[in-house]
């Protein structure tokens, strides 16, 4: 396998591949008669799914370096120091095979939903799918800075044309509450690039020249604000978490499988990427990291206790999110190598997870025609194979061991711990309330009395959706049960991350008033 | 001679957007409008003699476009009073918020 | 004596699961062939018994000083967090894999004919069979993690059969109660996880133990916190003082389910939590005396509320819950071996009882079911004289009755009367006092046992028959597949006390009949001397004699009469008072009212713990979720179109009002270029 790969210097051009293949594959389904469209777009995800897939095994997890890069970034606007540079680490390779592996699976899940405008909708997906591998394996700011935004247009449209009844509301709620975030982080970039050239004489938005920019304390801290209040958005941490429900909602089924399974891990991806080591000063502040921890955390008992009490079956999940996302967040920013490695899990582990709730929820809805958890009752009695997959899923999605969630939520809550106690205690009480918004919704929908006649002739899963299932269904266990694969791909970057944050860290922080009015902290500089 | 020329110049521009700004009628309008122009077309002219030959030329520039606008205009002017019989502006806000 | 390798270890754990995928896969592609689960069932089991007997039997001749660990896998490595799905066989794992495998098959082989007209045949084996590898999961897990997977999973099954009958809410809402109040016992055990994890930098048993003495002060606020919080989920899992409420309702799953996991198996983890985790509980005085006062509590409460109970099953359930507080008083004050005693002696006459009472209810709904009467099968109102109609039920389920009344010779005698004891001769130290409060407490609840269960025996089996006259010539024995269990496991309720007979008992006249015999504390030494040794390096010695005066052997003569009286006096008043069929009843008044209605806990909780939270999350929702913060979007985005609307007003669509804006704004910039 190897020696075949070396061969067709498979390392050397897969990611570009993946990055331009699903543009070939939106050319196809343009052209396409419409009623093939669904039939190419599956089929051009499958291949890049199948061509992502050795990454797996010619990832080297002892390196912590960028992989599957070019011999020298590629200029592409030169006056402006901006490249064309893409490879991934042991952050980035897992959601990288995340997205390939969701794509086929939200689209084979869609060919029922979709009905209308079927070609326009396949295409706006595989350019998604180019957005999303863009902002994974993008090495220049300004590339990750396109791609970032590019993603926003495909979702925007795919609220908007095939969604639910509110759907023109709820896609702009998405577009300006994430295009709100990223133009502070636009600014911040461009702070950046212009400090490196203050202060090297030369302009460039490579990442790896942005990480040599040498700034004060202060600066630190306000570029940390403007890029993470754009990650906070994406992510979402309470309280910019409203735009989450609602987009999940309206969305059709693969736009929610996506935008969960995907989309959200973004702004967690920012966070490892950008925040901690281009301002570790920042990052490692005591104030910040406890807002943030603070925030994480009524992510994960708030969201829980307002998912409890949602009528629609599609929003509870969506709050779910919010609180799954929340302990990611407390894993990355208890800044310990079982928070963030479990952090990364639980990324993984809610993209099978959610994705396959939505799956299935989607799957009801084209059978109901409604989400209202009211609705339904006893399903287990017509539709078994259903029943036992949604309660797996709901399982995974409230952290039982030997699915992926306990792996994650453990290492997280472990990680936190070290460094929080208190914090990691509140929200270790996450798994009280999530066993109190899954476990009714469950109850109402798959058990019960079958008491709703409409329910009573409901057909149990295709083929086709058993085969949608599958692979997450498989994913939760494997995780859960044998997590070290993953664990080792993203063990060495993981951890040297942390010891470099570590190094560059403040000995002495100063308080934060003080930045606000006195400049006496400018003397502050790290490199 | 040459302030006595800028300032009839000026004088009739200021007419021009005097009419432009109070008078409704799109003929009128028109004619306020073809005031301003050759208002300054007149200080082109009267400034050539004191600067250079280029203002001379502007002129030609002006009146082509006058005169264009002329035809572009007025067929308008037609087309809105085949429509509704007025060419009172007041009627005509369709550009309003 | 020579070195101990246990054989086949890793099959005892996986052919449950074998069992579990070929039953599911029943459950799904074949429903009606029943003769698969019926097979492959109890099968599963019984080969893993008969592994488990092998190495029993094998450790036997073997020393084993310390515990055999095999890893299969490496789990969860993070830094220095090294997990690996290991097990660790060693005394007390061995002891409790006998007991899961051992009652697990005889219930799985009653369950065979309890459930054969069930449509989910095949799927409730394979939820037994799954609930079975959680629990040797469990207990033959050797790190914390591993247990917690146990732990949780049999909390999955015990959810899943709880709700097995889900079409009925009141079945599909008590399986839920269940998994959410055992949740609240998990957020316990993570914490107490992270603590140990934080201060040790490992979780795996044998470093843990190996570590902690060193480690943690004894009486430390650190390790207090720990076990602490250990307890509290061990009150979830095992029913205690508050977490209890879930069990009385989890009797809503089939029978059989609350003979294995309700009351043999499950619901002892926590026992088996305290005793794996005795080093550190020997550390925590503070916590001994907390998880000793809590079982007491629990079994006196639980005994009141099973005096004035009709349900058959919700009077074992009480009762369940009672003598699990008596284990815990035992590990509580650090007779770790004397709780385990009463897992395991408890284990036999508490499944023999829900066994039996499996049986009763069995015979009743075939009775009530041929003439379509819609009485409630199991309220024991209807019952009475059944010992007529069903001999050998009637018979193993005085045996069971006998011994959780602790009456000589019976299992039971053996091992509460150490549970008292003990509580006695630990009343030494600081906190001498509650433990003497601790050991009145438990003679109590042993009196309001002995009560209960013979109320429960002779309202079931005695007396006149009140199932109704055409319904009287239906009831009739269970067939043998479902009675040869309760005859073993009635034999298990006399004998299994014999393996630990004290001296103070062998050494008196008709009593010591049965030999002394300290095998099962021999055989648990290796486990509990390092928490024995802890404890004697910073306790006094045992006290001699009991709070007020008398010797071990007076108070086992004093146990043993007290429970004869208390038979004899309850079968008198039981007896003489006349039922009458549940739809005739009166409504029970008074104390009886207060104690029947559970002292309203459910009610309490309720309007404490669960209304509050609902409408918490309910006014979050609308006022903070959609009220503030969507207000605060939506309002910007208004305030931004009302902006925009007030700029609209200057587009009037009149040329001249363009034409005067723009000559203004010319004059306005002449002006700034001419001055």
């Amino acid at each position: 396998m190897e020696a075949f790969l070396n061969s067709i210097g498979y390392s050397s051009w897969v990611l570009h591949f993946l990055l331009l293949f699903p543009l070939a594959g939106m050319a196809a389904v343009l052209l396409a008669p419409a009623e093939r469209a669904k039939h190419v777009a599956f089929g051009a995800s499958l291949v890049e799914f199948v061509v992502s897939l050795p990454i797996w095994s010619a990832f080297n997890a002892a390196s912590g370096a960028f992989q599957f890069t070019m011999d020298a970034p590629l200029d592409w606007i030169p006056a402006w120091g901006i490249h064309y540079y893409v490879g991934i680490d042991g952050i980035s390779v897992l959601l990288l095979l995340l997205t390939t592996l969701m794509t086929p699976i939200a689209l084979l899940g869609s060919f029922r939903y979709i009905q209308a405008r079927e070609k326009t909708f396949y295409a706006m997906m595989l350019l998604l799918e180019t957005g999303v591998v863009g902002v994974f394996v993008a090495l220049d700011v300004f590339l990750f800075f396109m791609f970032w935004e590019l993603m926003l247009v495909p979702m925007y449209f795919i609220i908007g044309i095939w969604g639910g009844e509110r759907r023109i509301y709820a896609a702009i709620k998405f577009f300006l509450y994430t295009a709100v975030g990223s133009l502070l982080m636009l600014v911040g970039i461009l702070y950046l690039v212009f400090k490196l050239q203050a202060q090297t004489g030369e302009l460039s938005f490579l990442y790896s020249d942005l990480l040599n920019v040498s700034l004060t304390f202060r600066e630190q801290v306000w570029l940390f604000a403007a890029f993470a209040l754009a990650f906070l958005i994406k992510v979402p941490v309470f309280p910019f978490h409203t735009w989450l429900p609602d987009a999940h909602v309206e969305a059709p089924t693969p736009g929610s499988v996506i935008l969960a399974a995907v989309l959200l891990k973004m702004g967690a991806y920012g966070f490892l990427r950008f925040l901690l080591p281009l301002f570790p000063q920042a990052a490692t502040h005591p104030t910040i990291v406890t807002v943030l921890l603070v925030l994480g955390l009524i992510g994960v008992l708030y969201a829980a206790w307002v998912a409890a009490v949602q009528p629609d079956a599609k929003k509870l999940i969506a709050y779910t999110s919010v609180a799954h996302m929340g302990f990611v967040v407390l894993g990355i920013f208890a800044m310990t190598v079982q928070g963030v490695q479990g952090g990364m899990i639980i990324m993984l582990s809610h993209g099978a997870s959610t994705g396959a709730m939505f799956l299935l929820l989607g799957m009801l809805y084209e059978r109901r025609h409604t989400r209202q958890i009211a609705d339904f009752g006893g399903l287990a009695a017509v539709m078994p194979v259903f029943a036992a997959v949604f309660v797996l899923t709901a399982l995974a999605s409230i952290g039982l061991p030997g699915t992926s969630g306990f792996v994650g939520e453990f290492l997280a809550l472990l990680g936190t711990f070290q460094t929080h106690p208190w914090i990691a205690t509140f929200a270790a009480a996450g798994v009280i309330f999530a066993a109190y918004y899954m476990l009714p919704m469950v109850q109402k929908i798959v058990f019960n009395a079958l008491d709703k006649k409409e329910n009573a002739e409901l057909p149990d899963l295709s083929r086709r959706e058993m085969a949608v299932l599958a692979p997450l269904v498989a994913l939760m266990i494997w995780i859960g049960v044998y997590p070290k694969p993953f664990l080792e791909r993203m063990e060495v970057t993981v951890v040297e991350l942390l010891q470099d944050v570590d190094q560059r860290r403040l000995v002495n922080p100063p308080p934060l008033g003080e930045l606000i009015g006195s400049r006496s902290v400018d003397g502050l500089s790290d490199r | 001679m040459l302030t006595n020329s800028l300032v009839l110049a000026a004088i009739l521009f200021s007419i021009g957007v005097l009419g432009v700004v109070v008078r409704r009628n799109a003929i009128i309008l028109f004619l306020c409008i073809e005031l301003m122009l050759n208002a300054v077309n007149l200080a082109f002219v009267a400034l050539s003699r004191a600067v250079g030959i280029e203002g001379q030329v502007f002129v030609f520039f002006v009146m082509a476009v006058a005169a264009a606008e002329a035809a572009v205009g007025l067929a308008i002017v037609i087309s809105i009073f085949r429509h509704s019989e007025t060419v009172d502006l007041k009627n005509f806000n369709l550009l309003r918020w | 004596m020579h070195h101990f390798e246990p054989t086949l270890l890793g099959l005892i754990v996986l052919l449950p699961l074998v069992g579990f995928a070929i039953n599911g896969l029943t459950a799904f592609l074949a429903p009606e062939r029943k003769a698969i689960p019926t097979v492959v069932g109890p099968a599963v089991l019984g080969l893993a018994f008969l592994i488990a007997l092998t190495n029993f039997l094998r450790m036997l001749g073997a020393e084993l000083h310390e515990p055999y660990v095999h890893s299969y896998w490496s789990w969860m490595p993070v830094g220095n967090l090294q997990i690996d799905a290991a097990l660790q066989l060693d005394q007390l794992s061995m002891l409790m894999t006998m007991i899961i495998t051992g009652v697990g098959t005889l219930i799985h082989v009653f369950s065979v004919g309890y459930m054969k007209a069930d449509a989910g045949y095949a799927r409730y084996f394979a939820y037994l069979n799954l609930f079975v590898f959680f629990m040797l999961v469990l207990v033959l897990g050797a790190s914390f993690p591993l247990m917690f997977v146990g732990w949780e999973g049999v909390g999955l099954c015990s959810y899943l059969l709880i709700g097995f009958w889900f079409k009925d809410r009141k079945n599909a809402d008590a399986g839920k109660k269940a998994f959410i109040v055992n949740r609240i016992g998990d957020f316990g055990f993570i914490v107490a996880m992270m603590l140990i994890f934080s201060n040790l930098g490992t979780l795996n048993y044998v470093e843990v133990f190996e570590a902690a003495p060193a480690a943690f002060a004894y009486g430390g606020g650190v390790i207090t916190a720990i076990t602490l919080f250990l307890f509290l989920g061990a009150t979830g899992k095992s029913a205690q003082i508050p977490l209890y409420v879930w069990l009385p309702d989890a009797m809503a799953g089939p029978t059989p389910v609350s003979a294995l996991i309700h009351a043999a198996t499950m619901v002892t983890a926590g026992v088996y939590m305290i005793a794996r985790s005795s080093v550190l509980f020997a550390l925590a005085p503070v916590s001994q005396v907390v998880v000793a006062g809590v079982g007491a509590l629990t079994a006196l409460f639980a005994a009141t509320i099973g005096l004035a109970q009709y349900d058959i099953k919700k009077v074992l359930a009480y009762s369940t819950v009672s003598q699990l507080g008596y284990m815990f008083i035992g590990v509580g004050v650090g007779a770790f071996a004397a709780g385990v005693f009463h897992l395991m002696t408890h284990a036999f006459f508490k499944a023999l009882l829900f066994l039996g009472s499996g049986a009763v209810i069995h015979a009743m709904h075939e009775a009530f079911h041929h003439t379509h009467k819609d009485w409630d099968p199991q309220d024991m109102r209807n019952m009475g004289g059944l010992r007529k109609y069903m001999p050998i039920t009637f018979a193993t389920m005085w045996i069971a009755t006998l011994a959780i009344a602790g009456v000589w010779p019976f299992a039971g005698f053996f091992s509460k009367d150490e549970i008292i004891w003990q509580a006695a001769a630990h009343a030494v130290g600081p906190y001498a006092g509650w433990y003497k409060l601790i050991w009145a407490v438990a003679l109590l609840a042993a009196v309001l046992t002995a009560f209960y269960m013979t109320r429960m025996m002779v309202m079931t089996f005695h007396g006149e028959n009140r199932t109704g006259e055409e319904e009287r010539k239906h009831l009739h024995e269970v067939p043998a597949v479902m009675w040869v269990p309760l005859a073993v496991l009635a034999v298990l309720s006399v004998v299994g006390g014999w393996v630990n007979v004290p001296h103070a008992v062998a050494d008196l006249p008709v009593l010591g009949w049965i030999p002394t015999s300290e095998w099962l504390h021999e055989w648990l030494h290796p486990i509990t001397e390092h928490a024995d040794a802890i404890m004697a390096a910073n306790l006094p010695a045992l006290a001699e004699t009991a709070p007020i005066g008398g010797s071990a052997a007076f108070w086992a003569i004093a146990s043993f009469g007290i429970a004869v009286a208390v038979i004899l006096v309850a079968s008198r008043v039981v007896g003489s008072r006349a039922y009458r069929p549940a739809t005739e009843a009166p409504e029970p008044v008074g104390l009886a009212r207060l104690l029947y209605n559970k002292w309203y806990i459910d009610e309490i909780y309720d309007a404490v713990v669960v209304r509050p939270i609902v409408g918490a999350s309910k006014a979050l929702w609308r006022f903070v979720d959609q009220g503030l913060i969507d207000g605060t979007v939506n309002g910007l985005g208004h305030a931004s179109r009302a902006l925009g609307w007030v700029g609209s007003r200057l587009q009037t669509g009149q040329l001249n009002t363009y034409a005067f804006a723009v000559a203004i704004g010319v004059l306005i910039l002449l002006g700034f270029v001419a001055f």
